[in-house]
């Protein structure tokens, strides 16, 4: 009972006080002014680079997007316990750590599953996006999927913020080069051989090849191989933030620079 | 007058210089000035050489280095005088006898200087990895644009500084702005794909009319009126900056919120 209460509770109060962009002022032009003007920029240079359909571009944007909420998210929640100087009394408590890890995921996927939403509702408003109804209940699935799994990458860059002095850098980074190599606007067949293979352990890039499928008339079944390995792709990340997580909190006591800088 | 101008100069120098060092060892300026222009222009890069439209690498080198001074120009300007506040320095610059556009102008062009390392990023990426030529049709005029483009930059940066402190968080209209701007100014495809309704915003940005006269310079064509439109639109940036500085500092001063965040 304390566990869940931990993970549900406890995941909510501390995403309300560490995600930093959770203010409309902050919230609005972040988390859905950003993403629906990355789809019409990604989309229009796709149109004049005639490259791929609209389709491809609005499908691979719509799902990253959510990348935006699990990353930026997942990597606040965690590390600005750090940078907030509550880090200390949080370890310092019985807390179970894996309620107290994990329970930060479950507000940062239902926030990129909204982001991703509306940036689908604007590809159906502005860019013509016109997918058949019956695909809709597989295309929500895959993206509660490839979110799933982004939340778990997401856990990983919290748990280095833990350490790092600059832990925004690398979630910025690391949703630049999603970009580039989760196949959101370039088919992977085109990238070199050594990119695709690192794209093939990243979460997203099955997630994206799945819903542009289902978004053309494919159902799951048709695309559960992408399914399942993003399925499986999540849970790795998510057990190695963990390990992570529990590494660095031992080596930071241990080393006495819990919140030093 | 001689004296005068001597002081200003200085005045000039110690901004630029201080501003500059700054945002050297700052690694999420490096990030937006360096990284992501590279990344984005590997992305433009394939979806070009995915596409069917042909000779466009040099093109797309062009319009992402031009993104990477947008971004750069918006995020170290905007959000420029807030985080003179945040560092305790903003009563200093306004109680100093000289007017503050002065103060702030070489921060500003400092910014976009920073914001130029994207172009020379972008260019030499594209030749060492894909091979892409820098053969310029008119390289005196290439020489010419490319600090006119930085300048009138500069200049609009001044106006997003002294606008963006009337609004709280400075940072969520820096990440409101930096793809609308990407896409109205046609930095990396042209602007006739886009509705006849965006046309006039287009035409008022400085960054239209700077990739126009690099992209003249480059590959043929008149860059001297884009380069004369790019320093008009600067020269009226800066006269609104001296009005919205001066309104901002009246305002401050009557309210005592000068250092309030």
């Amino acid at each position: 009972m304390n566990f869940w209460r931990i993970f549900f509770v406890g995941g909510l109060i501390a995403y309300r006080g560490l995600f930093n962009w959770i203010r409309p002022s902050m919230y609005i032009p972040t988390m859905l002014g950003s993403p629906l003007f990355q789809l019409i920029f990604f989309t229009k240079l796709g149109q004049f680079a005639r490259a791929q359909s609209a389709d491809f571009y609005i499908v691979g944007n719509s799902v990253q997007v959510a990348a935006m909420a699990s990353i930026y998210g997942m990597a606040m929640a965690i590390a600005n316990e750090r940078s907030f100087g509550t880090l200390g009394p949080l370890l310092a408590s019985p807390a179970n750590r894996a309620a107290v890890f994990l329970g930060r995921g479950l507000p940062v996927l239902a926030n990129g599953l909204f982001v991703s939403t509306f940036t689908f509702l604007a590809g159906a408003l502005f860019l013509g996006f016109r997918p058949e109804l019956a695909t809709l209940p597989a295309l929500a699935a895959v993206v509660v999927v490839t979110t799933a799994s982004c939340t778990s990458f997401g856990m990983m860059l919290g748990s280095i913020g833990l350490r790092a002095k600059d832990y925004m850098f690398a979630a910025n980074l690391t949703y630049f080069l999603m970009l580039l190599f989760c196949g959101v606007n370039i088919p992977i067949a085109v990238l070199p051989g050594w990119m695709s293979a690192i794209s093939r352990c990243l979460p997203l890039t099955h997630g994206i090849a799945a819903a542009r499928q289902v978004a053309n008339g494919a159902t799951l079944g048709d695309v559960s191989g992408l399914v399942w390995t993003e399925l499986g792709i999540g849970p790795v990340y998510a057990v190695g933030a963990f390990v992570l997580f529990r590494v660095l909190e031992r080596e930071s006591r241990r080393s006495a620079v819990l919140d030093a800088y | 007058m001689s004296s005068q101008l001597l002081r200003i100069a200085r005045l000039f120098r110690a901004g630029f210089v201080i501003n500059g060092k700054m945002l050297a060892t700052s690694t999420f300026f490096m990030l937006i000035a360096v990284v992501q222009p590279v990344i984005f222009a590997t992305i433009a890069f394939y979806m070009f050489r995915s596409g069917g439209r042909a000779g466009t690498l040099l093109y797309a080198s062009l319009g992402a280095g031009m993104m990477g001074v947008w971004s750069t120009t918006l995020f170290a300007s905007g959000g420029m005088i807030q985080w003179q506040r945040w560092q305790g320095t903003l009563e200093l610059g306004v109680a100093s006898p000289v007017s503050l556009p002065l103060i702030y102008l070489p921060f500003c062009v400092a910014n976009s200087f920073t914001g130029a390392y994207a172009l020379g990023a972008t260019l030499l990426w594209g030749r060492l990895l894909f091979g892409v030529p820098l053969q310029l049709a008119h390289p005196w005029a290439f020489v010419l644009a490319l600090p006119t483009v930085v300048i009138s930059l500069s200049l609009l940066g001044l106006l997003l500084a002294s606008t963006f402190v009337l609004y709280r968080n400075a940072n969520a209209m820096s990440n409101l702005l930096e793809y609308p701007v990407w896409i109205a100014s046609g930095l990396v495809f042209s602007t006739s794909i886009l509705p006849g309704w965006s046309h006039p915003f287009s035409w008022v940005l400085p960054p239209y009319w700077g990739i126009l006269a690099l992209r003249h310079a480059a590959f043929g064509g008149n860059a001297w009126t884009p380069i004369g439109m790019a320093l008009l639109l600067g020269g009226v940036s800066v006269v609104l900056a001296t009005f919205t500085l001066r309104w901002f500092e009246h305002l401050a001063r009557a309210r005592a919120t000068l250092a309030l965040t």
